[in-house]
């Protein structure tokens, strides 16, 4: 009772890094509250989930296997998690905010009437105070998150409804495990008495999902290109240096909206958030959005025409010149002075 | 047969376009200095709902939106791009309502018009980005949903078939009728404004508006009630007070806080050839790079 709930989502038997992130998260807040770390998984086959979730700390990993359950659809899992939250009377339940997360939070916030927060940030424990109620509310979750396009941060409480709902996008947590020996209990759920039979309504078809190839958040090395580089032809230059230093390839959403790169490279509040060790922007203005998405980066290096480009402000170096003069300047040095 | 299709859209500040005078000293939001604009993936599910329009025989396409007189704006354009006409929920009740009380009073209003087959709208709106309007009002009618849809590969009386955009991939998915449906921004754009429909639906109004321009069109509203955009209040829904605005929003918020950044001590370099290569031999020996 009054736990803090994941929802596990999961591809091809594999538990994605979006939720063993959260679990992550999950664990801390748990140990702050005292409380305990529960997993659900909904799908089928889920024999391996359990090996591997434990490591990460979860106290209590719920399993609903069912043939139908998987691929994801949303009244049946809505019903799972529904009719389960009304059993265990989580405090907090997370889920990533994905295609899935983003489909099923809401639906299941409704059914029970608790607020969610979508897209947070940042997850911490404090207090709340209702001045007009007088009322004073201790550990409640804050789900910060970014609105108006970036421009500002809100924190949000949830005071009176249970549970506290966030989702959180893949990359803004990070991932760590607590203890590998680590085993937790696993209970088995009988699916027919959570989910009716009249769930199933919505079937899928075809379903083409690729694994991701690219792996922006693990590389040590961004070279990151906005709306500056001009065109997708420009980008080969990124591409070139990024080859040169072994890095990857990042995009502001501008660039992406403007088709110069993948919506796959996208960095920032609604891309992927990033901590590499060199960032290198190329191009980009540094809106809110984007910044918020690279600042922890351990060292940042702004290439820019404008010497006044907001993004200079967060930078370690700031270049002011063309990317067609820089970028090959920096690939002829490195490769001249790195043994 | 007939075919009812709600398209549920929303007036959003434009938040894409931020100027420098965006933010007041204070730290909070002009939202004066920003324009109100039709949110761009609404426009999208319109235009899903305008394809289905000339493909089934009988169907019409309304907008339902809530918001503040103004919204009506967004009526007319949907009606100036080939809607039947729309319907505006306002009043200062709904004022401070989070996504679910938002979701509460639109499944209300939607009850209120009768049978309906379909409704889209977008995934999410710019000034939220929260994405979950559009599955809570399918909660609360108890209808099931199909979100992320990028196009509707077949529509039938019983049935629907949508391809999905996901981050990695596609999916398609059929489901029964009736469907609440969010469309995708890399969904197909809006087609634009019909010069004829403009013409005919540049004096629709809602009665406010017909009110504050103080004008007398009695005769013109009379013979053409197409131009009358229905506005209702919340008396006009049946509704428990409770759900609505601020009592019916579980979500409180605490803080509002600027977004600004420390700023960094930086070295300034031009792309001289010698600076470039003196910055490529510190990263190279503190082990940045290489």
């Amino acid at each position: 009772m009054n736990n803090i709930f994941v929802y596990l989502e999961i591809e091809d038997g594999i538990v994605g890094d979006v939720s063993l992130e959260l679990l992550t998260k999950g664990r801390s807040l748990a140990n702050q509250l005292k409380c305990k770390l529960e997993a659900v998984a909904a799908g089928y086959k889920l024999d391996d989930i359990g090996a591997q979730v434990f490591a990460y700390g979860v106290d209590t990993l719920y399993l609903a296997d069912d043939k139908r359950l998987a691929p994801y659809t949303t009244l049946p899992h809505t019903s799972l998690l529904v009719n389960l939250f009304k059993e265990e009377k989580p405090q907090i339940a997370l889920m990533g905010a994905t295609s899935i997360g983003r489909d099923l939070g809401p639906r299941v916030s409704s059914a029970l009437f608790s607020g969610l927060t979508a897209d947070c940030t940042s997850l911490e424990i404090g207090t709340y105070e209702d001045k007009k109620q007088g009322k004073t509310y201790e550990n409640l979750l804050y789900q910060i998150r970014p609105a108006f396009g970036g421009n500002i941060v809100a924190t949000i409480v949830n005071p009176d409804c249970r549970p506290q709902m966030a989702t959180v996008r893949e990359g803004v947590m990070k991932k760590e495990i607590v203890d590998v020996k680590f085993v937790g209990k696993t209970k088995k759920l009988d699916v027919s008495k959570y989910v009716s039979d009249t769930d199933y309504v919505v079937e899928v078809i075809e379903r083409h999902i690729e694994k991701s190839k690219l792996n922006i958040k693990g590389s040590p090395i961004i070279v990151s290109g906005g709306y500056g580089v001009g065109s997708a032809e420009n980008f080969k230059l990124l591409y070139d240096l990024a080859h040169t230093l072994g890095g990857e390839v990042g995009a502001s959403r501008a660039a992406v909206d403007a088709g110069f790169a993948e919506h796959e490279r996208q960095i920032g509040q609604t891309g992927t958030t990033v901590r590499p060790k060199l960032y290198i922007a190329c191009g980009i203005s540094g809106q809110i959005q984007h910044i918020a998405g690279m600042q922890e980066s351990a060292m940042i290096i702004a290439i820019n025409n404008d010497p006044k480009a907001p993004i200079n402000a967060i930078a370690d170096y700031v270049i002011t010149g063309s990317i067609e003069e820089v970028l090959p300047k920096m690939i002829k040095y490195y490769k001249k002075n790195s043994k | 047969m007939s075919f009812n299709i709600i398209v549920l859209a929303k007036q959003v500040p434009d938040t894409r376009n931020v100027g420098k005078d965006a933010m007041k000293a204070d730290g909070t939001v002009n939202r004066a200095a920003l324009a109100a604009i039709y949110n761009p993936e609404d426009l999208n599910a319109l235009e899903q709902a305008l394809r289905l329009k000339s493909k089934i025989e009988g169907a019409t396409v309304y907008v339902l939106t809530m918001g503040p007189a103004r919204a009506a704006e967004i009526i007319r354009e949907s009606m100036y791009r080939g809607a039947d006409g729309g319907y505006l929920l306002s009043g200062r009740e709904f004022a401070g309502s989070d996504t679910l009380a938002t979701s509460y009073a639109l499944a209300c209003a939607i009850r209120k018009l009768g049978k309906v087959d379909l409704i889209v709208c977008g995934r999410q709106a710019i000034d939220g980005d929260t994405a979950q309007v559009g599955p809570q009002v399918a909660e609360k009618l108890g209808f099931p949903q199909i979100t992320y849809a990028e196009e509707i590969l077949e529509c039938t009386d019983k049935s629907i078939t949508i391809k999905r955009r996901l981050e990695r991939g596609v999916e398609v998915v059929k489901g029964s009728l009736p469907m609440v449906v969010t469309v995708n921004g890399s969904a197909p754009e809006c087609r634009p404004r019909h010069a004829k429909l403009t013409l005919k639906y540049k004096k629709a109004a809602t009665l406010s508006e017909k009110q504050d321009a103080g004008a007398d069109y009695t005769d013109l509203y009379n013979a053409h009630p197409y131009l009358t955009i229905t506005e209702w209040g919340v008396s006009d829904i049946e509704h428990d007070i409770q759900w609505l605005g601020l009592s019916g929003s579980p979500t409180k918020v605490k803080q509002i806080e600027n977004v600004v950044f420390t700023a960094k001590e930086s070295k300034r370099l031009t792309a001289s050839d010698v600076e470039i290569e003196d910055m490529m031999i510190e990263l190279i020996a503190n082990h940045t790079i290489g």
